[in-house]
């Protein structure tokens, strides 16, 4: 079997994430923030030490400004719903994933505005584009780092630097990238940071957040929801300082358990190596299904320019069908259709019908490369 | 009477966990415990420390730049 799903939820976890769970649920188990015994000091740690592992890799100054949520969706609803009120305007581009254009099409209903910047049709941003759209009510640019559809990586810390120029906030939605391309929220000039903990960040499902940068002022910003932090219990109304004000209720501390393993071991691995093994087996498979007669290539086509998720169609196949193929006779495991980004495939072209999507891990081999490619050629043989 | 110990306060258990870690780099002995309620009707949790080490508190506190609410006599 091949797994290449991996830009919807890596797998397989690296080594003692799940042991770190388990030991967490037999060892100690108990509430974190609450009470103060030996056990819930322990839990506290794993969400502290979690916290300040997360921060490390992402550049971020202060670890008590990472606000734990149960994924990359719900921190952009945070940043967005949180932050923007009506009469703001925001900037988008039109390479988003439904977690982030959902939320601002609801605000557009309430009376944000919103604008959508177009991408070329193999998802690149331009940032004088970004710059073009800038009113003088607009409060944030939000963008995600990388597609979620064919990898294309949006220009980060160019549009940072126009925020910091032009007095925005930049949010990032590092969902594609985070563990896996680096990110600097210092360097790259980013105030929001969404990071899921699922995917190249080696954590299971359920752990993510929301880093809050110091340009950002959190007594403008409104938690989604509101209730017990373990802190000022003696009020009735919710904490103003971070992260409490943003983290009522009992967290996944199971999860950030193995969470924390994850993130311990694409620091150790590092960045940039991993980078390296995912840009040569991404050129491997672009190469490879480009010569394929038949096969279309979606994106920029260049490994260099995009994280390691390739979308391709194979002549006029239906996604679903090529799927079932894949799976079925070659044991091969991937996304197809519209990957919650309709938006996305309307400027690539390919909606909506959609695509075939492998999206490759640090854990994929030069081998199972070689596989897949086999695989999609013999499929586009057989169905002309 | 002299105290024996002292309470770093801190908005929240996260603050402390900072708090706590501060100090154990800093080699000063510390532990987290429940607020004392006599202090604070708070459910959370403070570091508490030796009385004799308040001062050390104070500066490693300071030189981290760590926001606390009050170091006092417990």
């Amino acid at each position: 079997m091949i797994y290449f799903d991996n830009a919807a939820t890596s797998w397989p976890k690296p080594p003692g994430v799940v042991e770190a769970m388990v030991r967490f649920m037999e060892a100690i188990g108990a509430n974190p923030g609450r009470a103060a015994h030996r056990q819930a000091v322990e839990s506290g740690r794993i969400v502290y030490d979690t916290r300040e592992a997360v921060c490390e890799l992402f550049h971020a100054l202060d670890p008590l400004r990472l606000v734990w949520c149960k994924n990359v969706t719900e921190a952009l609803n945070l940043a967005l719903r949180g932050l923007l009120r009506p009469g703001d305007h925001v900037v988008t581009s039109s390479m988003e994933h439904n977690s982030m254009m959902r939320p601002l099409r609801a605000l557009e209903d309430g009376g944000v505005e919103v604008t959508v910047v177009g991408c070329s049709p193999q998802g690149v941003l331009d940032p004088a584009a970004v710059e073009a759209a800038i009113q003088p009510n607009t409060r944030l640019v939000a963008l995600n780092h990388a597609s979620n559809v064919v990898g294309t990586l949006l220009p980060v810390a160019e549009v940072g630097a126009l925020c910091r120029q032009r007095g925005l906030l930049l949010l990032v939605d590092a969902a594609q990238t985070g563990g896996a391309y680096p990110l600097d929220m210092q360097a790259d000039q980013v105030d929001l940071l969404g990071f899921t903990g699922h995917k190249s960040l080696g954590g299971p499902m359920g752990t993510g957040g929301l880093i809050v940068g110091e340009r950002v002022d959190e007594t403008q910003l409104d938690p989604l929801i509101r209730g017990g932090t373990g802190s000022r219990s003696e009020h009735e109304v919710q904490p103003d300082f971070l992260p409490d004000m943003c983290e009522s209720g009992t967290p996944n501390v199971v999860g950030l358990a193995g969470l924390e393993v994850g993130v311990r071991w694409v620091l150790e691995r590092g960045v940039a190596a991993i980078r390296a093994h995912e840009v040569a087996l991404t050129r491997t498979l672009i190469d490879g299904l480009r010569s394929i007669p038949g096969v279309t290539v979606y994106g920029t086509q260049d490994a260099e320019l995009q994280t390691a998720t390739v979308s391709f169609n194979i002549n006029r196949m239906a996604t679903s069908e090529a799927g079932l193929h894949l799976d079925d006779d070659y044991g091969i495991l991937c996304r197809v259709g519209l990957h919650c980004a309709p938006t996305a495939h309307k400027t690539l072209g390919t909606f909506p019908t959609g695509t075939v999507r492998f999206g490759l891990s640090a854990f994929n081999t030069a081998e199972e490369v070689q596989a897949a490619i086999a695989a999609v050629c013999q499929l586009a043989e057989e169905s002309p | 009477m002299t105290s024996e110990y002292a309470v770093v306060l801190v908005q929240s258990t996260s603050h402390a966990m900072r708090v706590e870690k501060l100090l154990r780099d800093a080699g000063i002995p510390c532990k987290m415990i429940p607020v004392p309620r006599h202090i604070s009707s708070d459910c959370g949790a403070c570091v508490r420390v030796q009385y004799g080490d308040m001062y050390a508190v104070h500066r490693a506190v300071e030189a981290a730049g760590i926001e606390v609410e009050s170091i006092r006599a417990i």
